[in-house]
């Protein structure tokens, strides 16, 4: 799908390159000249989106590092003095607090975007299995950074998820102590959850360049799921179309970003994150950061703490065989009705589990957790693999062109090709 | 295809009568009120400090508060932002000389030396384990205090706080609930009983009682205020839950002035950017199709 290089260097030097290392043509072939459906909608701008994401909590951690300090009677009082004292450090440090937040929004809607549009199926496998594994590096990242400010809930948030490794038959209690470096959370832990918070980023950019290489070799989905047939009639060029396109998106998201970053920037943190770790005072409230909270209903749902935490990390495993669990042979869910009633009742579920994480577990908020928690895994383990054999999918289009440009294909799939891309001068 | 819609109307009539139970559930736990949302002059996108209510929230602090409280951010030359209580340098040194300050001398003896303005603000006890032994409780940190305290405000208001909505991006939850706290006394025996704490009993006696009388509600000190502002336990609870909130951050009148102006930019710079993608895409559809035939 890596359409043929184009590339012809013009200058000597160019050519001197091109003979010895053809970065150059590598480049034009990946950014420039890559073929890319012509009906992709907003909804593929999140892929751009999440590379600046990337790049921007790098280049904001690292000017963090220069400044904070990871020992625990300090580091709570380094991250203020970042805030009061560091030039534009305030400025700084709610980009990289509130980037964590927008990072995994975007990285929501992309995740959900591949669901909608069975963006997983083949040829796609690997592409969507490296995606599973960036997703579970940046939970890993995003959970050690809310420990190194050192405030309550980094503190008790930390006891509590790495706690659950006290489930473990026979070795529980011995992997947690490795885990701490003592027989409690403290300064041995902020030490090494500083480490691994500055090397996660770096393995996530590494699985990210596969994620791209393996975007690159079967080329993208597309709103209408069928694969480019003709690269003259189905695609165009990532520059201009696509770069100007994601440019466009970019700058909306920033304009979300900007909005938290400015005006609201602790709306997304407790206000318990600003009282300096205490180990002995457990706050009313211990709650992980929003981004993990239906993985933490889906813990609390389950009275047995073995099995609660395997549903933890199972709610996140199953994504990687999403592949063979959907039976269907269309990809887009466009074409699925069916699928798409179960499809928005899965998202709805997520949002559910999200706000039922942050409450108590009592009561009737675990019995919604459960009825939820249920529909979350059976939405993988029985609606996805039944429904390919018993839901009849509406016609798909011949070809991507054929879906844009309304040759065949049938009427709904043609409005849905309106919606997607600027026909209107058509 | 009719089952599925009846499946999943059940589903959202289930999970819409559920949503109430849940509202009751919550309402029922609920022991202390809401505390109401004041108007404050740094709330909203343009939200500013105003000057002379935080050196009116200083004197209250420094009089009041930092008998036993500390303040371990706040440095004296903090006290002279232009965009804080905007004291002048000459205030600021004379403030500072008035303290004496726990130092070491040049052979590493305990000194003790007038105050500079680079100098913390001083706190009465040596260490927190020092306060706890007289005050019963260490007295929380006053640097971080007002955004170090919330109120749980439960869906959905927690989404219009979010909104740029009329009454929304609202973001001064430590403030009102400080501001509740200062004037939840309502009990006149019971000084150490507040309306809005969890549990009500607070190791925190009512420290307005130190500028105003709780039987008599007369002023202790008749010259409090000389700026003329009125003397009551509102005012003075606004005032100093102000500083408190200027102490928390700093940053906040800065961070608003440049955020309008990257706001501003961002959004003429996606104007121009949707522009050129229209502009890029408008031979796209047909066009193609068309240079193929």
């Amino acid at each position: 799908m890596s359409g043929p290089s184009t590339y012809v260097p013009k200058s000597a030097f160019g050519r001197w390159l091109e003979s010895r290392l053809p970065i150059i043509s590598l480049v034009h072939g990946s950014f420039i000249a890559f073929p890319v459906p012509r009906n992709l909608n907003y909804w593929w701008t999140f892929g751009a989106i999440l590379s600046f994401m990337l790049v921007s909590q790098i280049v904001t951690g690292i000017v963090l590092t220069m400044h904070y300090t990871p020992e625990a009677t300090m580091a709570f009082n380094s991250v203020e003095h970042i805030m009061r004292d560091v030039n534009f450090g305030w400025l700084v440090r709610y980009v990289h607090s509130n980037g964590s937040s927008m990072f995994f929004i975007a990285v929501y809607i992309h995740m959900f975007r591949g669901l909608y549009y069975g963006s997983y199926k083949a040829p796609r496998e690997v592409l969507w299995i490296l995606g599973v594994i960036i997703y579970l590096l940046m939970m890993a990242t995003a959970f050690m950074g809310y420990v190194l400010p050192w405030g309550q809930l980094s503190f008790w948030g930390a006891t509590v998820i790495t706690s659950l490794f006290t489930a473990i038959p026979i070795f529980g209690n011995a992997i947690a102590m490795w885990l701490w470096g003592g027989y409690a959370i403290g300064n041995p832990t902020l030490n090494r959850f500083f480490s691994l918070h500055y090397l996660l980023p770096f393995m996530i950019a590494g699985v990210v360049v596969l994620h791209v290489w393996a975007l690159h070799v079967v080329g993208q989905n597309n709103p209408a799921g069928v694969e480019v047939k003709s690269v003259e009639r189905d695609t165009l060029h990532f520059t201009p179309y696509a770069t100007v396109k994601d440019a466009f998106a970019l700058v909306c998201f920033l304009i979300f970003y900007a909005w938290f970053v400015f005006y609201i920037p602790n709306y997304l943190g407790e206000a318990d994150n600003y009282i300096k770790a205490n180990p002995l005072q457990t706050p009313a409230r211990i709650v992980p950061e929003w981004y993990l909270l239906p993985f933490y209903a889906i813990l609390r749902a389950i009275p047995n703490k073995l099995l609660g935490v395997v549903a933890l990390f199972g709610a996140i495993a199953v994504l990687a065989f999403l592949p063979w669990l959907d039976t269907s042979r269309v990809k887009s869910a466009r074409f699925r009705p069916a699928y798409r009633v179960f499809f928005w009742l899965f998202v709805a579920s997520c949002i559910g589990l999200g706000y039922l994480g942050s409450q108590e577990p009592t009561g009737v908020y675990v019995v919604a957790a459960r009825i939820l928690g249920f529909y979350y895994f059976a939405f993988f383990l029985v609606v996805m693999p039944l429904l390919g054999l018993f839901e009849t999918p509406k016609p798909v289009p011949s070809s991507i062109a054929d879906s844009v440009l309304g040759k065949g294909g049938s009427a709904s799939a043609m409005s849905a090709g309106t919606a997607a891309g600027p026909q209107t001068k058509g | 295809m009719v089952r599925i819609k009846t499946l999943s109307l059940a589903l959202a009539l289930a999970a819409a009568s559920f949503s109430l139970d849940l509202t009751a559930h919550a309402q029922n736990s609920t022991e202390t009120p809401v505390p109401a949302r004041q108007s404050w002059s740094f709330a909203g996108p343009f939200g500013t400090y105003d000057s002379a209510q935080l050196q009116r929230g200083f004197k209250v602090f420094r009089e009041v508060c930092s008998n036993c409280h500390q303040a371990s951010m706040l440095a004296f030359r903090d006290l002279a932002d232009p965009e804080g209580p905007g004291f002048s340098e000459a205030q600021v040194k004379t403030l500072a000389a008035s303290y004496q300050v726990h130092d070491l001398d040049d052979a590493g003896q305990p000194v003790d030396r007038p105050g500079q303005p680079s100098d913390i603000f001083p706190w009465n006890y040596p260490n927190e384990a020092a306060a706890a032994a007289t005050l019963g409780k260490s007295p929380p940190d006053m640097s971080f205090l007002a955004k170090a305290r919330g109120i749980e405000v439960g869906f959905p208001r927690f989404i219009f706080d979010a909104l740029p909505i009329p009454g929304g991006m609202y973001q001064e939850d430590g403030p009102d609930y400080i501001y509740a706290l200062l004037n939840g006394y309502t009990k006149p025996d019971d000084r150490n009983w507040t309306l809005y704490f969890p549990g009500n009993h607070i190791a925190m006696a009512s420290p307005l009682d130190q500028i105003i009388d709780p039987q008599t509600n007369k002023l202790l000190d008749d010259k409090f205020y000389t700026d003329g502002t009125p003397v009551t336990r509102e005012q003075v609870a606004r005032d100093v839950t102000s500083f408190l909130m200027w102490m928390s951050e700093p940053e906040l009148e800065t961070r608003k002035k440049v955020g309008f102006r990257v706001m501003a930019f961002l959004i003429v710079f996606a104007g121009l950017l949707y522009g050129v993608k229209k502009r890029v895409w408008s031979d796209v559809h047909g066009g193609a199709a068309g240079a193929e035939g």
